[in-house]
Formats: C-alpha cells, sequence, structure tokens
C-alpha cells in the first residue's frame, strides 16, 4: 500500500525516474505511532499514521489495551452479577451501560418495570448523556486547543456526578440500575437538586458557545474537516451523534422506543454539515434536549408515586432463548445480544459497543488531511476504549 | 574606562538576573491568571498563594534526571537549548527600559533584535532534528515553517515605524514619540505586529512547534531536566522582549505623566503579557497549513499596503 510511482511505470522514463526513486533515494512516507501514550488518544488508542509531509497518507487504528474479556466473564458471573461489569464498558456513562444490558435481561425475562422506576431510568440515561457529551467537549475543545472550556465543562459535569451520588452512591461506576427497576428510590432533595441543574445548565451552555462556537479559529479547525458521508457512514455502522452529524435521521429512542421515550416531547438532533463541526453541533443540541428530558421526567416524577422494583424471582432465571436490545447510548447504538439455556447464568452474551464502529470511521475520514486535523477527527467521534476493547 | 566597564557589567548584572526572576515569575503569574480565568486557584501549595512554587519548579529541574536519547546528535542536542536561552537572552543588552538604564545603546537595536530572534529560532530546529525522535522532527519541521512566514511580516509591520522615527536605534524611536504614540499613526502594523509576535512566541493560536495535543511536546519532547527548562526560560524571556518591543514601537517606551519612565515601562510591559496569557485562555489553536496561509495570503499584504500609505502619506505632509 506504500509503494507508490510518480510517473507511469510503462514508459522507460517512468520505470527509471521509479528505479532512481526506490533504490538511490529512497524517498518514503513517514511512519508515526500515534499513541496508546499519546495526550490526546483519550485513552488507549493507537494509530499508526504514514505521513508525506504533515498529509496523511494512510491510518491504521490499533485496538486491544484494555480488553478485559467482558463478554467471555459475563458466561462465568450470574445476571445480576454482571450488572456492575457494564459500567466500565463505557465508563463515563455507566448508566446507560446499565439501561441496556437490564432491558435486555428483561425482555428475554418478559418484566414489567414500574412506570415510576421507568422515568428515573430515562432521566438518569439523560443526565449521563449530559455529562458524557460534556466530558467529550471539553477533551475535544482540549485537543483543538481551546482549554477554557475543558474547564467549564467540568463544572457541570461535576453537578451530574454528585447527582449520580445522591442517587445511587457512586460517581462514575454507578450500577444504580437492576433488573426490574433501579436499586432504590431517589433520597429526598434529589428533585430539587436536579430542577436547579436543568435551571442553570443552559445558561452555563451559553458560556461554552460564547468560547467557541462562532470561534474562526474553531470554525477553521472543524468545519469541511474530516468528512464523511451519510452513505459511508451507514456503511461503516456509524451510530448516534456521529451519523446524525452526516445528516441521517436515526435515533433509537425515537425510532424505535424503548422503556417511556414515546411519552417525552423532544427533538432529535440532526445537522448534514457531515464534518467535526456538524457532530459538534449535534451534541450541543443533544445536552440541551437531554436537559429537556430529564425536566419533563422531575414533573412526572414529583407526581407519580408508587414502587421502583418490579416482581423479580431472587434467583434470575430467564428461559431458554435469545435477545436483543439495544439503546441510544451517548456514544450510539449500544446493543446487548444474550442466549439463554435457562441456566443463571448467560450462555453466550455479546456487546455491540457504538464506540468500536465509529472508531472504525477513522481512516477513512482523515485520509489527505493534516496530522492536526487526525486529532480533531478522534475527538469528534468521542470514542471510549473500554467499550471498544471491552 | 574602568568606571565605566564596570558600570556596564553591573546593569548587565541586574537586568539579566531580574530577567531570569521575572521569567520565573512570569509562569507562576501565567498559571494564576489562567486558572482564575478557568475557575481554578493555580498553584496554592508551595509557599503563600504558591509564591515559591517557580522556584520549587526550578530546583526540581535542576536535580532531574538529564536524559539524552540513544539516537540523538548529542553535541547538537545539548547545544540547541543553550543556544535558545542565550539568543533570548542577549536581546535583553539592547532594550531601553527607561531614558537611562539599559547595558548598551545600539544605533541598530532593531535590526539587532530581528536578526537574533531568528536564530533563537533555528535552535529549535536544532533540537527537533537532534532529538532523533519523529515528533520533535515535525515540531522542528513546524518551526523551521514559522520561522519563514512570521519572521517576514513581523520586519515589515515594523517598517512603518522605522520610516516615521528615521531611525534604527530605540531610544531614537521612543524619543520620536515624545508628542503621539506610533500606535495612533500605525494602527494596522500594530495588530499586525500582535499576531507575528504570537508567532514569534509560539504561543496560542500559533503555538504549532509543541502543539501538545497534536505533537506530543513539539521540538522538546526529548528533553528533560535543565535542558527542558533553558527551552521554557527562553520561551517566557523570549515574550519580555516582544512586550518591550512592542512598548518601545508603538506605545511610546518609558514616556508618560507623573510616574518615573521605568515604571511606565514595566506597566505598560505587564500588560502586554496580560494580554498573551489572556489570549491563551481564550482561543483554540490554528492548523499549521492555515496558519501559513494567514501569515503569507493575509499578513504580507496587508503590511505591504501598509507601508505604502506611510510612505505616500510621509511624500505628501
Amino acid at each position: 500500500m506504500m509503494e507508490k510511482g510518480l510517473m507511469d511505470k510503462g514508459s522507460v522514463e517512468g520505470q527509471v525516474v521509479d528505479y532512481l526513486m526506490r533504490e538511490t533515494l529512497k524517498t518514503r512516507e513517514m511512519w508515526i505511532n500515534m499513541g496508546p501514550q499519546h495526550p490526546s488518544t483519550h485513552g488507549v488508542l493507537r494509530l499508526i499514521l504514514a505521513l508525506e509531509g504533515e498529509r496523511i497518507v494512510d491510518t491504521e487504528v490499533v485496538i486491544g489495551y484494555l480488553h478485559r474479556g467482558m463478554e467471555k466473564l459475563a458466561e462465568a458471573k450470574t445476571y445480576p452479577q454482571f450488572l456492575p461489569y457494564t459500567d466500565r464498558l463505557d465508563y463515563i456513562s455507566s448508566h446507560a451501560m446499565n439501561f441496556g444490558y437490564v432491558l435486555a435481561v428483561e425482555k428475554l425475562m418478559g418484566i414489567e418495570v414500574p412506570d415510576r422506576a421507568q422515568y428515573i431510568r430515562v432521566m438518569m440515561a439523560e443526565l449521563t448523556r449530559i455529562s458524557s457529551h460534556l466530558l467529550w467537549l471539553a477533551t475535544h475543545a482540549l485537543d483543538i486547543g481551546a482549554m477554557t472550556v475543558f474547564l467549564y465543562c467540568f463544572r457541570e459535569r461535576e453537578m451530574i456526578l454528585d447527582l449520580c451520588e445522591m442517587a445511587g452512591g457512586a460517581r462514575l461506576t454507578t450500577s444504580y440500575f437492576r433488573i426490574g427497576g433501579v436499586a432504590h428510590d431517589l433520597p429526598d432533595g434529589f428533585i430539587e437538586q436536579a430542577r436547579e441543574f436543568c435551571r442553570i445548565f443552559p445558561k452555563k451552555a451559553k458560556d461554552y458557545d460564547d468560547l467557541i462556537l462562532k470561534n474562526r479559529i474553531w470554525l477553521s479547525r472543524t468545519v469541511n474537516v474530516a468528512k464523511i458521508s451519510g452513505e459511508e457512514a451507514l456503511n461503516l455502522g456509524l451510530t448516534g451523534p456521529n451519523i446524525r452529524g452526516s445528516g441521517v435521521y436515526w435515533d433509537i429512542r425515537k425510532d424505535e422506543p424503548y422503556s417511556n421515550y414515546d411519552k417525552l416531547d423532544w427533538e432529535i438532533a440532526v445537522y448534514d454539515g457531515c464534518d467535526v463541526y456538524a457532530r459538534y453541533l449535534v451534541r450541543l443540541k443533544e445536552m440541551r434536549e437531554s436537559c429537556k428530558i430529564v425536566s419533563q421526567c422531575l414533573d412526572v416524577l414529583e407526581k407519580l408515586d408508587g414502587p421502583v422494583m418490579a416482581k423479580v424471582p431472587k434467583v434470575i432465571k430467564p428461559p431458554e432463548g435469545e435477545v436483543y436490545a439495544s439503546v441510544e447510548a451517548p456514544k450510539g447504538e449500544l446493543g446487548f445480544y444474550i442466549v439463554s439455556d435457562g441456566s443463571p447464568k448467560p450462555y453466550r452474551l455479546k456487546i455491540k459497543a457504538p464506540s468500536f464502529a465509529n472508531l472504525i470511521s477513522i481512516p477513512t475520514m482523515v485520509k489527505g488531511h493534516m496530522v492536526a486535523d487526525v486529532i480533531a477527527a478522534i475527538g469528534s467521534i468521542d470514542v471510549v476504549l473500554g467499550e471498544v476493547d471491552r | 574606562m574602568t568606571q565605566e566597564l564596570v558600570l556596564v557589567v553591573i546593569k548587565m548584572i541586574v537586568v539579566f538576573a531580574v530577567a531570569l526572576l521575572v521569567v520565573a515569575y512570569l509562569t507562576y503569574f501565567e498559571r494564576k491568571i489562567i486558572g482564575h480565568m478557568q475557575l481554578r486557584l493555580g498553584p496554592m501549595r508551595v509557599g503563600p498563594h504558591g509564591l515559591l512554587q517557580p522556584i520549587a519548579d526550578g530546583l526540581k529541574l535542576f536535580v532531574k534526571e538529564d536524559i539524552v536519547p540513544h539516537d540523538s546528535d548529542r553535541w547538537t542536542f545539548y547545544f540547541a537549548p543553550i543556544l535558545n536561552l542565550v539568543c533570548a537572552l542577549v536581546l535583553l543588552a539592547v532594550i531601553p527600559f527607561s531614558y537611562n538604564f539599559m547595558v548598551t545603546r545600539l544605533n541598530i537595536g532593531v535590526l539587532y533584535i530581528l536578526s537574533l530572534a531568528s536564530v533563537g529560532t533555528i535552535a529549535l530546529l536544532l533540537a527537533g532534528w537532534s532529538s532523533g525522535s519523529k515528533y520533535p522532527i515535525l515540531g522542528g519541521l513546524r518551526s523551521a515553517a514559522q520561522i519563514f512566514s512570521y519572521e517576514i511580516f513581523l520586519g515589515f509591520s515594523i517598517m512603518g515605524v522605522l520610516m516615521i522615527s528615521g531611525s534604527l536605534d530605540l531610544v531614537k524611536i521612543v524619543e520620536a514619540q515624545s508628542k503621539v504614540w506610533n500606535i495612533v499613526y500605525q494602527p494596522v502594523a500594530f495588530v499586525v505586529y500582535i499576531i507575528a509576535a504570537l508567532g514569534e512566541l509560539n504561543r496560542t493560536p500559533f503555538d504549532l512547534p509543541e502543539a501538545e495535543t497534536e505533537l506530543v511536546a513539539g521540538f522538546h519532547t526529548e528533553y528533560s531536566g535543565f535542558k527542558f527548562a533553558y527551552f521554557f526560560l527562553a520561551e517566557y524571556a523570549n515574550m519580555i522582549i516582544v512586550s518591550c518591543m512592542a512598548v518601545i514601537l508603538f506605545l511610546g517606551g518609558w514616556k508618560g505623566p507623573v510616574l518615573p519612565g521605568i515604571v511606565w515601562f514595566l506597566i505598560k510591559m505587564c500588560a502586554f503579557f496580560y494580554f498573551f496569557i489572556w489570549v491563551r485562555a481564550t482561543f483554540p489553536r490554528y492548523r499549521y497549513d492555515q496558519f501559513m496561509r494567514i501569515g503569507w495570503k493575509i499578513m504580507l499584504p496587508v503590511t505591504l499596503a501598509n507601508i505604502l500609505v506611510t510612505g505616500i502619506v510621509m511624500m505628501l505632509v
């Protein structure tokens, strides 16, 4: 893939030039290793770049540095025991990971989850989406050189983590959801604090916009950079904000509504720029929409009383069969495919992680761009390696 | 004769000692100011409000292991940081902090500063090249590209000022601004100068040679210990020089009412530091080809037009 003659190889001159180039001058691309310890590969991603000057000729994505054998581990754990492992998939949006898993098991067992638990779940999942997008915006902006956005975002993320701590007792790996509901009801004062967050978040989000939304430098670094058309994105299996940034209307919350997303009023964020900037706009809008969803959930939860846990047998033993359930995680479509043989442990569990498919789009996106654009592209697809490697 | 020599030596020591201390404390103020802009406190642990932090940092760098990469070009690798720092510090020799406080008065001060500043940038190229590693090479290449783009329009932006004051002597340039500061006559040149200065300093939004999120640490990736400190000190010393030049060329140097000249000079200089730090806290980073485009396609024509207009106006008036 690295061989390239300058002239037509059929002609004599071409052959001579080709020979000289190869045998005497020995020009070839510079190969550079980016990661797994590079400051902006977000964890342990490794890219091998072939450069001509600073232009990228070829890219190879190397993954596996965070492989923990999750899917195999699942086969040795009972269904409730595997739940905390899902936290460690995309560790910055653990509620959403829990959500996907419990939905799959519930679907397999036919458990009806009480309404209050449904709303709590949706609310926590959306708060997680905001926090995940905030972390994304923070690091993405930092990669492109805007340091201050980074710390502004962490200020608001802190509030969400506090809310997570109130609800589930943990800030990052929450494991708040249970098969059949949630671990326990929301504590006193949660609703007020969550309302406070919903009230101030749109104002704080304006701070980020003030810094970069219309900033010329930001625009020149993101517009028309790392483009991927809707069709290519579909072919590569991109999901989530990345495909919505390429103008494809695809959001599982709308298209195959689960839990009670169909009862809530919100808009799907789609922009058709296909570039880094469009993906940035999608996520900005999603944060605001998520904030709306959280507000609506809070309205319902204030009035709605009831259990937060369905009647679930002590030992969870799903009937024989297989099931696939997916949720719209902050990074895209997260699916759990479970095969049950009727025992308390899954026979096989397969995770369809959105970041994996998203990451594969990197070589397509950055071809012909500069090194600096690789950073923008990695930032814009928002990968979490815990999910890629599993 | 001996008296004069002693005086010069004393001035030298004062200027350089103060400069090195100021440089160290610039890092402190940068961290503090950016910290407060970003909702944090900055250094707080070493001494009251972290005031001893720069000294602790210096000590740490001094006792650190000095690593020389296996594939490096050893002598060049040692030489580059020294060249960089020396070039930055000798520039201070000609800066007139007030009418009579300067190490030496040179009748080609501007030329001296411009040429030595370019030599200093070559040190970055040497550092990148001699490290024998890929990221530093990319960083070094970028800085080579920057030399070409910004040195030219930095020089051209100063040209208008030189035409007005009719001298390359920094003292005469300041004296020529007794009535009106040059910024009034040369607003465009001032803006171009500031942008070029950001490039010269390798600071956001033009910190391409050491873009940490792209090239790890750019040309000084392989440097550690005190050699790294040299680059660091040189960067901040350059910041002082560029601020001094801006003050001298555009803001009337030490001129100002009531307060003594040197105080005015320092006030104006600090305003520039603050501005540079503020810019760093606000802007993202340009891409290398975009930076080049700005330089050649916008800055250069603008400065040339500025020189032309200045010339025509001077002919007519």
